[in-house]
């Protein structure tokens, strides 16, 4: 250890780096290399993973959407082909008989699968949009951002089939004043007049709704569409801790029961499981974390290899030199503890110029694709990670060096001296 | 200073066995400048190296100012190479990237002195050979001359008990040759050991007594009148 302060021990080092300075060089890029690659792949990786996240954010991970189709399967005299409509009685049978669920929203929709959207007017200005039926709990399953001093559909407003709506960021430009505020204004759906009480933001990349989406209560949709008890389809969130796809499936079931459905009958309703993509697309990105730390790792290995392989060629250059010190009185410790130190270093200062450069990157990246719709945010690479690259590098430098370091010594003076 | 009895060395060739030396008996008092002379093959390199613990002997005893050299690892030879003997090659042997001042002070970091103190003593020992304003040149900007006085101080510099020298001017021009045996002879003259390995008569004769081995044995040990190197220099 008290080698390792020793200001000659640096001072031996620096000499014979210096002395070999093309040596040094490529020696250097070797790990840098593997280290660049290791942090340039994990951080991007950790990025992908992030994106991924950000684009789930406003949405429950472990939820679900469930709709009525028509059966396949004759049961109970009624034939195949029967097209089923969901009840919103369905929705407290459903959440009365799963305890794993937390949320059920049922919910309307206009204008988004095929159907004529709203028609909305204000003053002069018009045009066409989707409009959602929507529960309040809704939000707890898809967060909806909303503006300030706005709200998102109350319990009030579900009682009283209220005429209040909550309009999209691009609805509002284009129905309002770029000064006028939107809260308390007046818009004509499908000519009933509608309170404007919030505006709910657009988030990039969510994927759920577009920013034009006008929501309503649901009860006063039903009274405006004349949708009666029809529901369109139900959003579901279950616990955290539950089994999504089991929960899809007890979900299914029990409408099946409810609608007199054959119970193997597959098509009767259709489902969206976001869970269950949600846990592949994590489960893809683990596996990217993962083969780029691999890969990151064994880059690394190949350029530790690198620096024993040119410190083999090297000792045996100095075969002479390392003689004359034998000669001069150095122990075999000290000379092998010259070439592992001198290993070792090349290898850490290669690791942190690597870890740099990889840094570098990675910001230059991040910033490339800020702006754009793309699931990469904030790649970063956990500091353990990091250290644990350079525990690696710093072990494997002590190992790997420790071959020339033995062929160094194992080269008796004499012979080393006799050499011309 | 030196006592070696009955020294056999043997080196295998393949199948055949080639024996460099049959029997040495050898001693050297302190305070001797000893020529060991022979052709080549005679076995004198070996006999030096021997003696300087860089190789070991098949038999025979060796005691170093009374402490036998035997079964000795490569780290206490290495200490005591250190603190018993300073070694001046035919090649110079310098540390190419090192300045002359770094060369001689190297010995006495295996010492584990201290900063200052190498310093110190290694200008000490470059002005004891002349070079005291080549302190900080390389290697390649010396002569052959200036060299071999590196190295001697650097053989020098850890006071050693005995320097040993193989061919020291065998790279040497004879002017050279002498102004560094003129140097060998005003270190012996303050009372250091020294042994010379040569195969040239003049330089031989520099020394106070001269041992001539022929096919590993001593043929002849006698005590000489020594030639002063000054009265070849011009």
């Amino acid at each position: 250890m008290r080698l390792l302060f020793d200001r000659n021990t640096w001072q031996e080092i620096f000499g014979s780096i210096r002395k070999n300075k093309i040596r040094t060089i490529i020696t250097v890029i070797g790990v840098l290399w593997g280290i660049f690659v290791y942090i340039a792949l994990s951080g991007a990786a950790k990025g992908m993973d992030n994106g991924f996240e950000r684009s789930f954010e406003n949405i429950a991970m472990n939820s679900l959407f469930t709709w009525a189709q028509n059966t396949s399967i004759p049961y109970e005299g009624f034939k195949t082909g029967r097209s089923l409509q969901l009840k919103l009685n369905d929705a407290r049978v459903i959440q009365n008989r799963i305890p794993e669920i937390q949320y059920i929203a049922p919910r309307n929709v206009r204008g988004v699968f095929g159907d004529a959207p709203g028609a909305i007017v204000r003053g002069t200005k018009s045009g066409s949009y989707a409009v959602y039926g929507d529960f309040p709990v809704f939000t707890s399953i898809a967060t909806k951002e909303i503006y300030d001093n706005g709200r998102f559909v109350n319990e009030a407003d579900i009682e009283q089939a209220r005429k209040v709506c909550v309009i999209g960021e691009r609805t509002q430009q284009e129905l309002f004043d770029k000064d006028e505020d939107p809260i308390g204004g007046y818009i004509r759906i499908d000519n009933i007049y509608f309170q404007v009480v919030g505006v709910h933001k657009f988030t990039q990349g969510g994927g759920f709704g577009g920013d034009g989406d006008i929501h309503i209560p649901f009860t006063t949709y039903k009274k405006l569409y004349n949708t009666g008890e029809n529901v369109g389809w139900f959003s579901i969130a279950a616990y955290d801790d539950a089994d999504v796809i089991q929960v899809e499936k007890d979900v299914k079931s029990v409408l099946k029961g409810i609608h007199r459905v054959h119970p193997d009958d597959e098509r009767a309703f259709g489902s969206f499981n976001l869970g269950e993509i949600f846990n592949r697309i994590m489960g893809f990105s683990k596996g990217l974390t993962f083969i780029s730390l691999i890969v990151g790792v064994a880059t690394i290995l190949a350029g530790i290899i690198g620096i024993g392989a040119i410190l083999l060629i090297s000792v045996k250059e100095r075969t002479k030199e390392l003689g004359v010190r034998r000669a001069l009185g150095a122990t075999p410790r000290e000379i092998r503890s010259l070439i592992i130190l001198e290993c070792v270093f090349l290898t850490v200062i290669s690791g942190v110029m690597g870890i740099i450069l990889g840094a570098v990157v990675l910001n230059v990246v991040n910033n490339a694709t800020q702006d754009i719709d793309f699931p990469y945010t904030n790649p970063t690479v956990p500091i353990p990670l990091v250290l644990g690259a350079m525990a690696l590098m710093v072990i494997m430098g002590t190992l790997i060096g420790m071959i020339p370091a033995q062929r160094a010594v194992s080269i008796r003076p004499i012979d080393a001296l006799r050499e011309e | 200073m030196i006592e070696i009895k009955d020294l056999h060395k043997s080196y295998q060739m393949g199948s055949n066995s080639l024996h460099v030396l049959k029997g040495i008996n050898f001693e050297v008092k302190e305070g001797e400048l000893v020529a060991i002379m022979g052709s080549s093959g005679s076995g004198k390199s070996t006999l030096l190296n021997i003696l300087g613990m860089l190789d070991v002997a098949d038999e025979g005893d060796y005691h170093l100012d009374g402490v036998p050299i035997k079964n000795m690892n490569e780290t206490k030879a290495a200490q005591y190479r250190n603190k018993f003997l300073g070694f001046i090659f035919q090649s110079f042997n310098l540390i190419n990237y090192k300045t002359a001042l770094e060369n001689v002070a190297l010995p006495l970091y295996y010492q584990g002195k201290s900063r200052k103190v190498r310093q110190e003593k290694a200008m000490k020992y470059l002005e004891q050979v002349g070079l005291k304003d080549w302190s900080h040149h390389l290697p390649n900007e010396l002569s052959g001359g200036q060299k071999q006085r590196v190295a001697i101080a650097r053989a020098m510099v850890g006071e050693p008990k005995v320097l040993l020298a193989d061919e020291l001017t065998g790279a040497l021009d004879s002017t050279t040759s002498y102004e560094v045996m003129e140097l060998i002879q005003k270190i012996n003259d303050e009372g250091n050991t020294i042994l010379v390995v040569t195969h040239e008569v003049d330089i031989a004769h520099m020394c106070k007594r001269i041992v001539h081995l022929r096919d590993g044995i001593i043929v002849k040990d006698e005590k000489i009148k020594q030639k002063r190197a000054s009265e070849y220099v011009q």
